[in-house]
């Protein structure tokens, strides 16, 4: 590109009539190339000193910690660096907690997809003052604490709880469902609901109305249309719904903590426990790594899908 | 052979939204391998209609029949019908060809009949070679090809469009024009057009049914529609058409509402309030008194003369009203500016007197 018509910065104002118009010269080509990066860099800075302060450093740290070596009072030596916190995510009890974790956290994704797909589309056809009064509905549980929240369901499923007293008036007995996998899984379903009805429903929104009523009318049925036409199109909302959803759950803390017992610790709880009780710095943070990796895994298989809509 | 019983017959259909009546006690019957037009401004209830026959939408009342079976409850995978929408309403996920083959393969067509039917349908809309294409990698041109043979490889009883040609520029949609109208004599379907745009209407149709607020207004030949318009919307929104308030004061005579009387025949009982409408090219200028025995004229002033590069406008004002007169910008035509005194005749047979 060729700026003819600019003055470089440094440069004497518009001349009088007839003086002729500077040149650009491929130095001031560069010069303001320069500058224009710099002014990108400059705007973009915060956000850099933002990740490496509190994403990349840590994350070093967590690394370092994880070829480290636990010693015999708790502590642990930083010197010789060595994998044996990863030779030990192959022991039953840390695998049992790994793939406990994956299962739920993948259970916990489909049937955050399946409750919130027909919602969203729901949403996604009203018109728009409707459709902005129900994002506001499904927002309203943000106004509340997460642990808050989290409490009102072991109120709510308690012994003496609505939970209990409902399946009893259903006439299948006071079913008691605290400290177990599916309390867990209501309450990371609970939680993590908006964060799939929001993508699918940016996702659904956007399809135009006539491609449903095409496939309709080249003899599609309505199931058809929807697997044909309105999934495919969605997709990019489901996947990253799914991303949303997926990683916070896998790595959940306070929900199974609140409302799992002692057989459905999961990921997170176990780190916590490496760390604070059981004083084994390099297990937890090993244990974060693979953590870690699976989350970045996902969200690029999402990026490589070309996802768009996070 | 055409089919004796109607492609499409509509009888007393309603549909409401709301308190809003989008099509109001329509009847309608379109003929087996008939080019037919629904003709109308927007919101005039012209779209409507049509999503009433393919099945987008459900009359209120009334009853709509394919070759004469009744179908207004069906949805429209159960219709022999298809639609060429307005802005296409291509599946931007699939290539070209999917697009094509969708409506088969959901009819559950065996493989060996799909990949020949697509082609000969890809092929009849000229698209070879673009099979493999995303809607998004096609023109707009190409697009609506790949629309019409998308809803065309059906073999469907019928074929309604909805504005097909309103997305493309002036000189594509008059090519598509010639097209769309050679197309329908090939393939021998039913056509059912929906447009707001008069000069496309009458181009392309056998029939045109012209519509407003809701209600059909009009239905006949174009040269019937434009020649013959039976009430003032009609005349006035078919072509130009210079419209004289006035009422009937004896046999074929009018007295406009500035108290000229003029030769214009109808049935209508004198006392009547009718308008009359004189297309401006079926009206002659002449210098004044020169106008022809056998035509009825008015004599007035050239008020302004509007250049159009192949004809000019004289608007000829008389008493309080004016008429536009269209002459075809020729050598040797009528040397009149504004401000002459000029006569304006017509044929008596070449205006419409319509009921008010």
């Amino acid at each position: 590109m060729t700026l003819t018509a600019v003055p470089p910065p440094s440069g004497p104002g518009p001349g009088g009539a007839g003086a002729a118009l500077p040149e650009a010269t491929p130095e001031f080509e560069r010069a303001a190339a320069r500058a224009d990066s710099r002014r990108g860099f400059l705007l973009s800075l915060p956000a850099y000193v933002y990740l490496l302060l509190f994403f990349a450093i840590p994350f070093g740290i967590v690394v370092i910690y994880s070829v480290a070596t636990r010693n015999t009072i708790g502590g642990t030596d930083l010197a010789g660096w060595n994998l044996d916190s990863y030779r030990r995510l192959a022991e039953p009890i840390v695998r049992d907690i790994l793939f406990r974790s994956l299962w739920i956290a993948v259970l916990t994704t489909l049937i955050c997809l399946v409750v919130a797909y027909p919602f969203s589309y729901f949403i996604a056809t009203r018109t728009p003052t409707v459709r902005n009064i129900m994002l506001v509905f499904v927002m309203i549980p943000f106004w509340t604490n997460f642990l808050v929240r989290n409490y009102a369901w072991r109120v709510i499923l308690g012994s003496d709880g609505p939970f209990a007293a409902v399946t009893e008036a259903l006439g299948v007995g006071r079913q008691e469902i605290l400290f177990t996998h599916s309390a867990v899984i209501l309450g990371l379903v609970y939680g993590y609901l908006p964060f799939m009805v929001l993508p699918l429903y940016a996702a659904i929104e956007r399809i135009d109305g006539s491609l449903i009523e095409a496939g309709r009318d080249l003899y599609a049925s309505g199931a058809q249309t929807f697997r044909r036409v309105l999934l495919p199109l969605s997709m990019p909302g489901v996947l990253a719904g799914s991303i949303l959803v997926f990683v916070p759950s896998l790595g959940a803390y306070v929900t199974p903590q609140i409302l799992g017992g002692g057989k459905s610790t999961m990921l997170g709880s176990y780190i916590v426990v490496q760390f604070l009780t059981a004083r084994n710095w390099p297990l937890g943070a090993s244990l974060s790594f693979v953590l870690m990796t699976v989350m970045l895994t996902a969200t690029l298989i999402y990026f490589r899908a070309g996802g768009r809509n996070l | 052979m055409p089919s004796a019983v109607p492609a499409v017959g509509l009888h007393q259909i309603t549909k409401r939204f709301g308190d809003v009546i989008a099509v109001d006690s329509v009847d309608l019957e379109i003929a087996d391998g008939e080019f037919f037009a629904l003709l109308g401004p927007s919101g005039c209830g012209k779209t409507t209609t049509l999503r009433l026959i393919a099945g987008l939408e459900f009359p209120t009342t009334g009853s709509l029949r394919i070759f004469g079976d009744e179908v207004g409850t069906l949805p429209p995978n159960r219709r022999p019908v298809n639609t060429v929408f307005q802005n296409y309403a291509l599946f931007p996920h699939m290539t070209a060809e999917e697009n094509v083959a969708f409506g088969l393969r959901m009819r559950k067509i065996p493989k060996a009949e799909v990949e020949p039917r697509v082609r000969d349908a890809i092929a009849l809309v000229h698209m070879e070679g673009m099979e493999q294409r995303r809607p998004d990698q096609l023109s707009g041109g190409q697009q609506q090809r790949v629309a019409l043979a998308r809803a065309l490889v059906n073999s469907p009883k019928v074929l309604l469009l909805d504005e097909p040609l309103g997305a493309l520029d002036l000189k594509l949609r008059e090519a598509m024009q010639l097209e769309l109208k050679a197309l329908q004599r090939e393939v021998g379907i039913t056509f059912v057009f929906v447009t707001h745009d008069q000069g496309e209407a009458l181009a392309m149709s056998d029939r045109i049914g012209v519509m407003d607020g809701g209600r059909l207004l009009q239905v006949g030949a174009p040269e019937e529609i434009y020649a013959r318009p039976t009430n003032r919307f009609v005349a006035d929104f078919i072509g130009q058409a210079n419209l004289l308030d006035g009422m009937v004061t004896g046999p074929d005579r009018v007295t406009l509402t500035n108290g000229v009387t003029i030769a214009a025949p109808s049935d209508i009982q004198p006392g009547g309030r009718v308008t009359v409408s004189l297309r401006p090219e079926q009206a002659f200028l002449h210098r004044q008194g020169g106008a022809p025995e056998h035509h009825a004229s008015v004599d007035g002033q050239v008020e302004q003369v509007t250049y159009l590069g192949n004809a000019l406008i004289y608007r000829v004002s008389f008493q309080w009203m004016h008429i536009d007169v269209r002459e075809e910008n020729r050598p040797g035509g009528a040397s009149v500016g504004a401000g002459d005194d000029v006569t304006v005749s017509w044929e008596p047979s070449s205006v419409a007197v319509v009921q008010d």
